[in-house]
């Protein structure tokens, strides 16, 4: 291993990102602590927009100034490696770092105006940790070594207990991170637990190192290296929801303030599935091809949980009667959705696993947003949190309701949406490695999932609530709900765009693999 | 003078441009929302006229082929390529665009257009909410437009879906006393279905989708014209064994062959419905409102007719063949069920559900035939069934307008209080019964003579269920317009202008479809050219 190198002033500019993020946290809690009470916080939550754009406007600086790799003449860099290539700028990381930048954009965007004192005395908190959480997901999404990305995830976890917790005078919001404190700790033990099995076995801890060195550990310490993996993969199972390791999501969903539930459901599973294709396409894919045990078991074990996810979250949602409750779920079934491409492994026909990926989990961004907006709006509205607060939404807000209807549709899977299209690529990919079974139950629970959130289309359009007044609405949140609206649509109408230029920047070797160290 | 237009484009999308100009009207104005809807309706209904006037069956309508490229989505080839040592031009995953009429689909697209035009002027009966409704009737149309013009395995699937959301909402919203419920149970069913279905054409399209064409372009596609090219390619990669590895492998193995038949049976069968699957549509019958039934037991049924043969029989005729016992039983089954069952209903809407699926068990035994005849018996007799319950639901729906009730023991004595709409009733009952001279005796004979060469017991034992038909009908159709008028129904109006309108006309094309079948035995004549081919090859191979 090479010796560690030292960051210099020149590569800030591979790190700005990181950089403003940090820069604006810090600022905005000094910020909190000088400005006078009588000030509202809405300033300071707007502050944190611009921190995230800026951020984000750097991410697209540097994806422009990588290479594609299409042409050989061309000289510049599929990526930048940094500190002795722990870290690194690629296009996997800069694609993920645009959804986490973007959704917690929205996602702070929509909760302007609606997060009431009442239910959130530190409202400032509340918008200024998301830019940690944030950064820890991004440096999650760039890590090439085991070390970053462990530090990633724990900024990301300590920063959402936190945010958990902000409904500070709510016993539920108490209860819930007290919950998720205790579980995630745990699982983030058994990660760690599990990686220092990797670094034992194979003397390093970046990516590079250990994906040449399991060739010789797998033929002498097999059964260690499964505990390694299995431990990796219980933990990660905890962190993303994914059944059994479920049980603590609907608890914290509904203990959450909504835009940290959203945030919850979007960047934490989307950084959590970072943190999985960077480990497992790294050590499990390049071990000797179709001869280990262990890499066909590794597998499997994710396809059995991807199947578990989809069927317990979807059959657990059809009795769910509170809205995050059943948010949540659908969130366990859709993070099942989500493994599907992983899990069905890299194989010469299937080489799209991260584009079948990312375009499901923005499309499953938009649309978890623009319904946790809703839910925050009538929420604020009735403090009703069940599903009945749906009850006569058609006609207190009609064009809510169709755009309600729209994303349900989506999460449904129904055409022609973002959320359709996604899946039909994901069902693609597990047809085209003759996955058959995992194809069925994707089928096969997205029609249960029908009922439940055709559930609420009954209650928007067929029943009628108890208030007739027009629901009032505020502005950020309604835009944030038509943004996430036509977005859905356009990725269900015109997903190729999007596909190419996926299929352009990105390429295996240099983006997912990080075969040069 | 169609030539220049993209015609099956437009008979598609006019209905959803008719949705979206609905959107925009002010809610209040039930007229000008009515006046649009019913334009946008008939705007494709001439269309398939003019259509159907300059069809030729010998060139099968190829000239209004639409065929253009929809999606084609990029898959990373690098591992391929590495694979394959260099050379992989492209690697791509296409869903085209591709629209064509035929024979087969030719009538069906008559009775759609004939059959919504009807039901958006019965449409005069919803009450509440008419902009909602209309956009939904509107989207709907598209739907089963597209259904029918559809080439492409997944244009169709999204088509085939688009159908079920806005049902959903006419069901729920519009509907009866336990109207969400059979709006819930409408969905999932269907949607079952869905699944099944697209789970064959996942099949389908990984296997004979699959092709390497010149200058090494990797393609997956979902297009229906190439799957029947690769079907009966010996050199296609489907038909080739090589032994399929998780990671690489086109081949279509017999058993997933049969896996991908036997779920396209069920997904259309539940369509259809045939016998086990279809306690969803006797609620949809009963609960939806009439307007909404006359589309959905008049066209949607008729949907999982056209999928059974379309897919099932065209991509699998093999398998068909080997499995025309077992469609044959499960024909006869649906034919006495549903018969005998209606002959005990209290309520006339369940016994025109249970009719309904001893019509569509007639359907079956003509697929399960075969043979030509069958076949446009199978077709012929979907029209025919598609009118005929159009106009008897649109009768219900008249009836209930007055009388609050459609159980047969509240009626009686009609014929005295409203005779011209009874006779009516009297038409389309004697039509169901298969009354030579109108429409439904044609369908069932067609389909009866198509069978009878194969398999006589069967067809004899079907025969039956034209007997139990005389009872049902005849028992219902008395009870409601014969005997003393009750009191209450003194006062009772007959039928309006806008609601008569309809109803001569649906009675005069099912008298016309009686005496002059060839209008669209004609049409079909090539239609089944390529099955029956292929079911001979097979034979003599």
């Amino acid at each position: 291993m090479e010796a560690l190198q030292t960051l210099s002033w020149s590569d800030t500019w591979y790190l700005a990102p990181e950089l403003v993020l940090s820069g604006f946290a810090i600022l905005l809690v000094i910020l909190d602590l000088l400005l006078p009470k009588r000030i509202n916080r809405n300033v300071i939550g707007w502050l944190t927009l611009v921190g995230l754009l800026v951020s984000a406007t750097f991410v697209v600086l540097l994806m422009l100034s990588l290479g594609d790799g299409t042409d050989p003449a061309d000289s510049t860099p599929e990526f930048y490696s940094l500190l002795g290539g722990s870290y690194r700028i690629d296009d996997f990381g800069n694609l993920l770092k645009l959804v986490f930048l973007g959704a917690s954009f929205f996602i702070v965007f929509s909760s302007l105006g609606t997060v009431r004192d009442t239910d959130v005395p530190v409202k400032a908190e509340l918008y200024y940790l998301v830019l940690p959480a944030a950064l820890g997901a991004m440096v999650m999404s760039s890590s090439g070594d085991l070390i970053t990305l462990f530090v990633g995830l724990e900024l990301l976890s300590i920063t959402t207990y936190i945010l958990v917790a902000t409904r500070k005078r709510n016993r539920l919001s108490s209860e819930a991170a007290f919950k998720y404190v205790v579980m995630g700790g745990v699982a983030s033990a058994f990660i760690l637990y599990g990686m220092s099995f990797l670094y034992g076995l194979t003397g390093g801890t970046n990516f590079a190192f250990i994906a040449q060195g399991l060739g010789s550990a797998i033929e002498n310490f097999e059964a260690l290296l499964y505990i390694c993996f299995f431990l990796m993969i219980a933990g990660f199972a905890v962190k993303l929801a994914l059944a059994p390791f479920h049980v603590w999501a609907a608890d914290v969903y509904q203990g959450a303030p909504t835009p940290v539930t959203a945030f919850l459901a979007v960047v934490a599973k989307g950084a959590a599935f970072a943190m999985l294709y960077r480990i497992f396409m790294n050590s499990a894919f390049l071990t000797p091809a179709d001869g280990s045990f262990l890499q066909k078991d590794v597998f499997i074990a994710l396809s059995v949980l991807a199947a578990a996810a989809m069927i317990v979250g979807t059959v657990g949602a059809l009795r769910q009667k509170n809205v995050k409750r059943l948010l949540a779920l659908s969130g366990v079934a859709n993070a099942g959705i989500l493994l599907t491409p992983l899990a069905i492994n890299l194989t010469e026909m299937h080489a799209s696993l991260f584009s079948e990926f990312i375009y499901f989990l923005i499309a499953y961004s938009f649309m978890n947003i623009g319904a946790f907006s809703v839910l925050t709006i009538l929420t604020r509205d009735s403090g009703n949190e069940s599903i009945s607060g749906f009850a006569g939404l058609y006609h207190r807000a009609p064009w809510t309701a169709v755009a309600m209807t729209i994303l349900l549709c989506s999460l449904a899977g129904l055409p022609v949406t973002g959320g359709f299209m996604g899946k039909l690529l994901i069902l693609f990919g597990t047809f085209q490695t003759h996955t058959y079974w995992l194809g069925a139950v994707i089928l096969v629970t997205t029609v249960i999932s029908y009922a439940v959130y055709f559930s609420f289309i009954r209650q928007m359009f067929m029943r009628s609530g108890t208030v007739d007044a027009k629901l009032k609405m505020s502005v950020p949140a309604t835009i944030t709900i038509w943004v996430c609206t036509i977005v859905t649509l356009v990725l269900g109408f015109m997903p190729v765009p999007l596909l190419e230029g996926i299929d352009h920047i990105f390429s295996i070797p240099a983006d997912l693999l990080v075969i040069q160290g | 003078m169609l030539d220049n237009l993209p015609v099956l484009s437009l008979i598609a999308f006019t209905p959803l441009i008719g949705a979206l100009i609905v959107l925009l009207l002010p809610g209040a104005r039930s007229n000008w929302l009515r006046a649009t809807a019913i334009i946008f309706t008939l705007i494709p209904l001439v269309l398939v006229l003019l259509l159907f006037a300059v069809y030729e069956p010998a060139t099968g309508g190829g000239v209004y082929t639409e065929h253009s490229t929809w999606l084609t989505i990029p898959l990373n080839k690098e591992v391929l390529d590495m694979k394959l040592q260099g050379g992989v031009a492209s690697f791509n995953l296409a869903f085209d665009y591709h629209l064509a009429v035929d024979g087969i689909s030719m009538p069906l697209l008559l009775l759609t257009g004939i059959v919504s035009t009807m039901s958006v002027l019965a449409s005069v009966h919803i009450r509440k909410r008419w902009k909602t409704y209309y956009v939904l009737f509107l989207l709907l149309l598209t739907g089963i437009y597209g259904v029918f013009l559809a080439r492409d395995l997944i244009l169709f699937f999204i088509f085939f879906e688009v159908t079920l959301i806005p049902m959903f909402f006419l069901i729920g919203i519009w509907g009866y006393y336990g109207r969400e419920k059979a709006a819930t149970r409408f969905l999932l069913y269907n949607g079952l279905g869905s699944a099944a279905m697209l789970i064959s054409f996942l099949i389908l399209i990984v296997t004979l989708g699959f092709s390497v064409s010149e200058g090494s372009n990797f393609l997956y596609s979902a297009n229906y014209d190439v799957l029947l090219g690769n079907l009966s390619d010996p050199n296609a990669l489907a038909n080739i064994d090589t032994g399929n590895s998780r990671y690489f492998g086109f081949f279509l193995s017999d058993n997933a062959r049969w896996g991908a038949f036997v779920l396209l049976l069920i997904a259309f069968g539940i369509k259809v419905p045939i016998f086990p699957f279809h306690t969803w549509m006797l609620r949809v019958h009963t609960e939806a409102p009439p307007a909404i039934v006359m589309i959905h037991s008049g066209i949607l049924l008729k949907m999982g007719v056209y999928g059974l043969i379309r897919f099932a029989a065209f991509l699998f005729p093999e398998q068909l063949q080997s499995w025309t016992t077992v469609l044959a039983v499960l024909g006869v089954i649906n034919i006495l069920y549903g018969a005998i069952l209606a002959c005990v209903q209290r309520e006339f809407k369940l016994v025109l559900a249970y009719s309904s699926i001893s019509h569509m068990g007639i359907v079956l035994l003509g697929i399960a035939s075969l043979e030509e005849v069958g076949l446009q018996g199978a077709i012929y007799q979907s029209v025919s069934h598609g009118l005929i319950s159009a106009l008897l639901f649109l009768i219900v729906g008249s009836i209930y307008e007055r009388t609050n009730s459609t159980n047969l023991s509240d009626l009686g004595g009609l014929a005295k209080a409203v005779p011209f709409m009874s006779g009516i009733l009297l038409i389309a009952g004697l039509a169901s019964l298969g009354l030579p001279g109108l429409s439904g005796f044609v369908g069932e004979f067609l389909s009866f003579l198509g069978l009878f060469g194969s398999m006589k017991i069967l067809t004899a034992i079907g025969v039956l269920g034209i007997l139990f038909a005389a009872v049902y009908v005849l028992r219902s159709i008395l009870s409601i317009t014969y005997g003393p008028l009750p009191e209450r129904f003194a006062e009772m109006k007959d039928a309006r202008f806008i609601e008569a309108l309809p109803m001569i006309t649906l009675a005069a094309l099912i008298v016309l479809l009686g005496v002059y079948p060839s209008i669209l035995t004609d049409l079909m004549q090539n239609g089944f050219n390529g099955l029956l081919e292929q079911i001979q090859t097979r034979m003599g191979g």
